[in-house]
C-alpha cells in the first residue's frame, strides 16, 4: 500500500454508503434482513476504516501541511462571469474533496457515530417492516452527509446539505402510514427550505463578491479584495448563510421542525437529529469562518440567536413528558451553545462541543430508544420509573451521558461547555450569564428525565411490565462504546489551566487561526484575556450550577414527587406557556401557515372563477360562437357556391341533353350539316361558285 | 367532245344527296342500308371520274375495293338487322336508341 493511500482515496469514503443505498433501494426488497444488515453496516464500516485511515495519515503530517484538497472532475463548467468587483473570472465548480483538521473531526463523528448507530439499528429495527428501506435511507444519508463534510466548495456542500435534508424527510416520515409522522416529515422539509433559500442567496452573493466558493480560497480572496472589517456585503453573506444554518441546525426562529422530527425511528433521531445533520449548520459556519470573522455584526447575531435559542429550548425541555421530546429540546439548546461559541469567535470551541455533543447526545437518544424498545413502545416518562435494575446496561450508559451533558468533570460535556462559556464570558457577561442559566436548566431537565425514567416508583402499565427486557447486544454494545466516548471524548480538549494543552484547539487552529486572531481584533470589545483565576471561578460556577440542577431534580422527582405538581399549579400560566412550547407552533400557524392556506384558497378561487370561468369557459364560448358563425358562412356561402356551380352544370347539361336524341339518323344529319357548312365556307372563301364548278 | 369531269361530279353529288336524304329521313333500317349503298356508288362515280381525268387506273382499283366493301357491309348490316329484329321485333331506326345515355 503506497504512502498516504487513504488520504489519496478520501473521495471513496462516501461511495460505499452510496453503493449500499443503491443496492437497497433497487433490490433490497428481495433481500433477507441479514443480507441487508451485512451490506449496509459493512458499507459504513468500510467508510469508517477509510475515514480513520485518512485521519491518521493527516495527523501524522506536520501541522502546517494538514490540508489535502483535490478535484475529481469539473462538475459545473459555467465559463466566464463578472464579479461585483468588476473582475472577470472563469467560473467552474469542481467535484472536489477537502481534508483538513475540521473535516477530520466531522469525519470522525459522522463515520464513527454513524457506524455505531447502524449497528444499533440492526437490533432496534429487527422487528419493523421496511427494514431494507430504512437501511437504504440511512446509507443514503451517510453518503449525503459525507459529501457535505468532504466537499471543498460551498456548492458541493449544498448538494450534501440538500441530500441530508431529503434523507431527514424520508426517515422522519418512515412510518408514513401515521399521519403525524408524514406531517412532521413535511414540516421538516418545508422549514428547511426556508433556511436553504437564505443559504443559496448567500452562496450567490459570495460568488459574486469574492469570485470563489472554494473553502481554501476564501481567505486569500478576502485578503485580495481589501475588504475592511464589517464590510456590508460580507456581513450580508454571513447573515444569509446563517439563515441557512438556522434552518438546518434548528435555531430560532426555524427550530420548530426538530421536536416534531422525533416521529421518526429513534436511531434516526440519534444519527440525523442529534449527532450529525443538525450540526451541519455549525460546521458550515466554522468552514466559512473567514467570511464570518470579517463580519462582527453578523457574528453578534449568531451569538445572540444561539444563546437565546439555547435558553428558550431549555425552558421548554423542563416540562415535556415525552422522553424523546425532552432530548429534542435539549438538542436545540445544545446547538444554540455551538452557535454561541461560533458567534463569539470561538469556532474551535463550537466544533469541540459539536463532537462531544455527538457522542453523548447520540448515546442519550440510543439509550432512550433502548428504553422505548424495552417498554414496548412507551415514550411517556409519566409511565416509566424504577427501570434501573431492569435494564441495567441502558440505565448506566444513559446516566453517563446525562452526567456528560450536565457538565460534570471530567466527562466530555464539561470541557466543551466550559470552553464555550469561557469564551462567551470574555465576549459579553450577558451572553455568559444566559448560557450559565441554560447549563443549570440542562442539568435539571436531564436528571428530571433520568429520575423519572430509571428511579423513583414504577408507573409502568401493568401489562407492559411483564415484557420489560434489556435490549440485545447489538444495541447495548454501541451504547457502551458511546458511553466510553462520552467520558474520554473531552480529554483531547483538556484546557491549559487544568494542566492540559488543549490539543483539540491546536489541531484545529490551522483552519481557524487567522479567523481567531482577526476576530479578537474585529470584535474590539474583548476584555483582556482572563486570568487563570477567572477561569477557575467560571469552571467552579458551571459545575456548581450543574450540581444544583442535579440536586434539585433528584429532590423533586425522587424524594418529593408532589412538588412539581404544586409548582405547576402555583405558576399555572407559566407552566402552560412552557408546556405548550410558548405556543410557537400556533403562532406560526396563525401568522404563516394559515395565511399561506388563505392565499392558496384565494388563488384557488381566482383560478376557479377567473381562469376557469372567464378564461377557459370564455374561450370555449368564443370558440362555439365562432364556429356557429363559421357554420353559417359554410352552409350558405361555401355550400351555396358549390350548389350554384352544380345548378349551372345542370342547366347546361339539360340544354346539351336535348341534342342527344340517340337517333343515329339525327346524328348523321348533324354530321352532314357540319360537313356542308365547312365545305360551303371553304368554297365561299376560295371564291368558287356553282357556275365555276360546272365548268371546272 | 369530252364530257367535263364536273358533270360526273354533279351526277355523283346528286346520287350522294339522294343517299343522304334516304339515310336521314327514312325510318326503315333496310331502306337506310340501301341509301348507304347509293352513297357508296356516288363515291365510286367520283373515283372513276377522277381516274379518267388523271389518266391512271388507281381510281378503278379503289372503286372495285369499295364495291367489295359494300358487299361485305351489306352482309354484316343485314346480319345485325336480323339479330336486332329477333330481340326487339322492329326495323325502325327511331327505336334503335340503345346508345342514348
Amino acid at each position: 500500500m503506497p504512502a498516504e493511500y487513504f488520504l489519496a482515496h478520501i473521495w471513496m469514503i462516501p461511495l460505499f454508503p452510496l453503493a449500499g443505498a443503491a443496492l437497497m433501494l433497487l433490490i433490497g426488497r428481495r433481500l433477507p434482513n441479514s443480507a441487508v444488515s451485512v451490506v449496509c453496516v459493512g458499507s459504513v464500516l468500510l467508510s469508517m476504516c477509510f475515514a480513520f485511515g485518512a485521519i491518521w495519515q493527516l495527523i501524522t503530517r506536520p501541522a502546517a501541511e494538514r490540508v489535502v484538497s483535490f478535484n475529481l472532475f469539473d462538475w459545473v463548467p459555467a465559463g466566464m462571469m463578472h464579479t461585483n468587483a468588476g473582475r472577470v473570472m472563469d467560473f467552474h465548480v469542481p467535484w472536489g474533496v477537502l481534508m483538513d483538521p475540521l473535516t477530520a473531526v466531522m469525519l470522525l463523528v459522522v463515520t464513527g457515530v454513524g457506524f455505531l448507530i447502524h449497528v444499533y439499528s440492526t437490533g432496534y429495527m429487527a422487528h419493523e417492516g421496511g427494514y431494507y428501506r430504512f437501511f437504504g435511507y440511512l446509507n443514503l444519508f451517510m453518503f449525503s452527509m459525507l459529501t457535505l463534510v468532504l466537499a471543498n466548495n460551498l456548492l458541493l456542500l449544498f448538494v450534501g446539505w440538500e441530500g441530508v435534508g431529503l434523507c431527514s424527510y424520508l426517515l422522519i416520515g418512515f412510518y408514513f402510514l401515521r399521519k403525524s409522522a408524514s406531517d412532521a416529515g413535511k414540516k421538516a422539509f418545508i422549514v428547511n427550505r426556508i433556511g436553504d433559500a437564505g443559504f443559496l442567496l448567500g452562496l450567490f452573493l459570495m460568488l459574486g463578491t469574492l469570485g470563489t466558493i472554494q473553502f481554501t480560497e476564501l481567505g486569500p480572496a478576502i485578503a485580495a479584495g481589501n475588504f475592511e472589517i464589517g464590510n456590508g456585503t460580507l456581513t450580508a453573506i454571513a447573515l444569509l448563510l446563517f439563515v441557512g444554518a438556522t434552518g438546518k441546525s434548528a435555531q430560532l426562529p426555524l427550530y420548530v421542525w426538530l421536536p416534531d422530527a422525533m416521529e421518526g425511528p429513534t436511531p434516526v433521531s440519534a444519527l440525523i437529529h442529534a449527532a450529525t445533520m443538525v450540526t451541519a449548520g455549525v460546521y458550515m459556519i466554522a468552514r466559512t469562518n473567514a467570511v464570518f470573522s470579517m463580519a462582527p455584526r453578523a457574528l453578534e447575531v449568531v451569538a445572540v440567536v444561539g444563546c437565546v435559542t439555547s435558553l428558550f429550548a431549555a425552558t421548554m425541555g423542563l416540562v415535556q413528558n415525552d422522553i424523546k421530546r425532552v432530548l429534542a429540546y435539549s438538542t436545540v439548546s445544545q446547538l444554540g451553545y455551538m452557535f454561541l461559541a461560533c458567534g463569539v469567535g470561538a469556532f474551535t470551541a463550537g466544533v469541540f462541543h459539536l463532537m462531544t455533543h455527538a457522542f453523548f447526545k447520540a448515546l442519550l437518544f440510543l439509550g432512550s430508544g433502548s428504553v422505548i424498545h424495552s417498554l414496548s413502545g412507551e415514550q411517556d416518562m409519566r409511565k416509566m420509573g424504577a427501570l434501573w435494575t431492569k435494564i441495567p446496561t441502558t440505565a448506566r450508559t444513559f446516566l453517563v451521558a446525562s452526567i456528560a451533558i450536565a457538565g460534570i468533570p471530567p466527562l466530555a460535556g464539561f470541557f466543551s461547555k466550559d470552553a464555550i462559556l469561557g469564551h462567551a464570558f470574555e465576549h459579553s457577561r450577558v451572553l455568559w450569564f444566559l448560557g450559565f442559566i441554560t447549563a443549570g436548566m440542562t442539568a435539571f431537565y436531564m436528571f428530571r428525565l433520568v429520575n423519572m425514567t430509571f428511579f423513583g416508583t414504577s408507573r409502568v402499565d401493568h401489562e407492559v411490565e411483564h415484557h420489560i427486557h434489556e435490549s440485545p447486544a447489538s444495541m447495548t454494545v454501541p451504547l457502551m462504546i458511546l458511553a466510553v466516548l462520552s467520558v474520554i471524548g473531552g480529554w483531547i480538549g483538556w484546557p491549559e489551566s487544568l494542566g492540559g494543552s488543549d490539543r483539540f484547539a491546536q489541531f484545529l487552529s490551522p483552519v481557524m487561526a487567522k479567523a481567531g486572531g482577526e476576530t479578537a481584533e474585529a470584535v474590539g470589545a474583548v476584555n483582556a484575556v482572563s486570568g487563570a483565576s477567572t477561569e477557575y471561578l467560571l469552571m467552579l460556577l458551571s459545575v456548581a450550577i450543574a450540581a444544583a440542577g442535579i440536586w434539585l431534580a433528584s429532590r423533586w422527582y425522587i424524594k418529593q414527587p408532589e412538588v412539581p405538581g404544586k409548582i405547576a399549579a402555583n405558576f399555572g400560566g407559566l407552566y402552560r406557556l412552557l408546556y405548550n412550547k410558548y405556543y410557537v407552533d400556533q403562532i406560526y400557524d396563525a401568522m404563516f401557515v394559515n395565511r399561506m392556506k388563505d392565499l392558496a384558497l384565494t388563488l384557488g378561487a381566482f383560478d376557479n372563477g377567473v381562469i376557469n370561468g372567464l378564461g377557459v369557459d370564455g374561450a370555449g364560448w368564443l370558440t362555439r360562437f365562432g364556429s356557429s358563425v363559421s357554420m353559417i358562412w359554410d352552409s350558405w356561402i361555401i355550400d351555396g357556391l358549390v350548389n350554384a356551380s352544380a345548378a349551372i352544370v345542370n342547366v347546361v347539361s339539360w340544354l346539351v341533353q336535348m341534342l342527344q336524341t340517340g337517333r343515329v339518323a339525327r346524328y348523321a344529319l348533324f354530321m352532314l350539316l357540319g360537313v356542308l357548312i365547312f365545305l360551303g365556307y371553304y368554297l365561299h372563301i376560295s371564291g368558287y361558285t356553282l357556275q365555276k364548278l360546272w365548268h371546272y | 367532245m369530252m364530257i367535263p369531269t364536273s358533270h360526273y361530279l354533279f351526277l355523283s353529288l346528286g346520287l350522294f344527296t339522294i343517299g343522304v336524304i334516304g339515310v336521314v329521313t327514312r325510318r326503315n333500317v333496310i331502306i337506310i342500308l340501301m341509301s348507304i349503298e347509293l352513297m357508296l356508288n356516288a363515291v365510286n362515280i367520283n373515283l372513276v371520274a377522277f381516274s379518267r381525268l388523271v389518266g391512271s387506273a388507281e381510281g378503278h382499283v379503289f372503286a372495285i375495293f369499295v364495291i367489295t366493301d359494300a358487299a361485305a357491309e351489306a352482309a354484316v348490316g343485314l346480319g345485325i338487322i336480323i339479330a336486332f329484329f329477333r330481340n326487339r321485333e322492329t326495323l325502325l331506326g327511331d327505336e334503335m336508341d340503345l346508345l342514348k345515355w
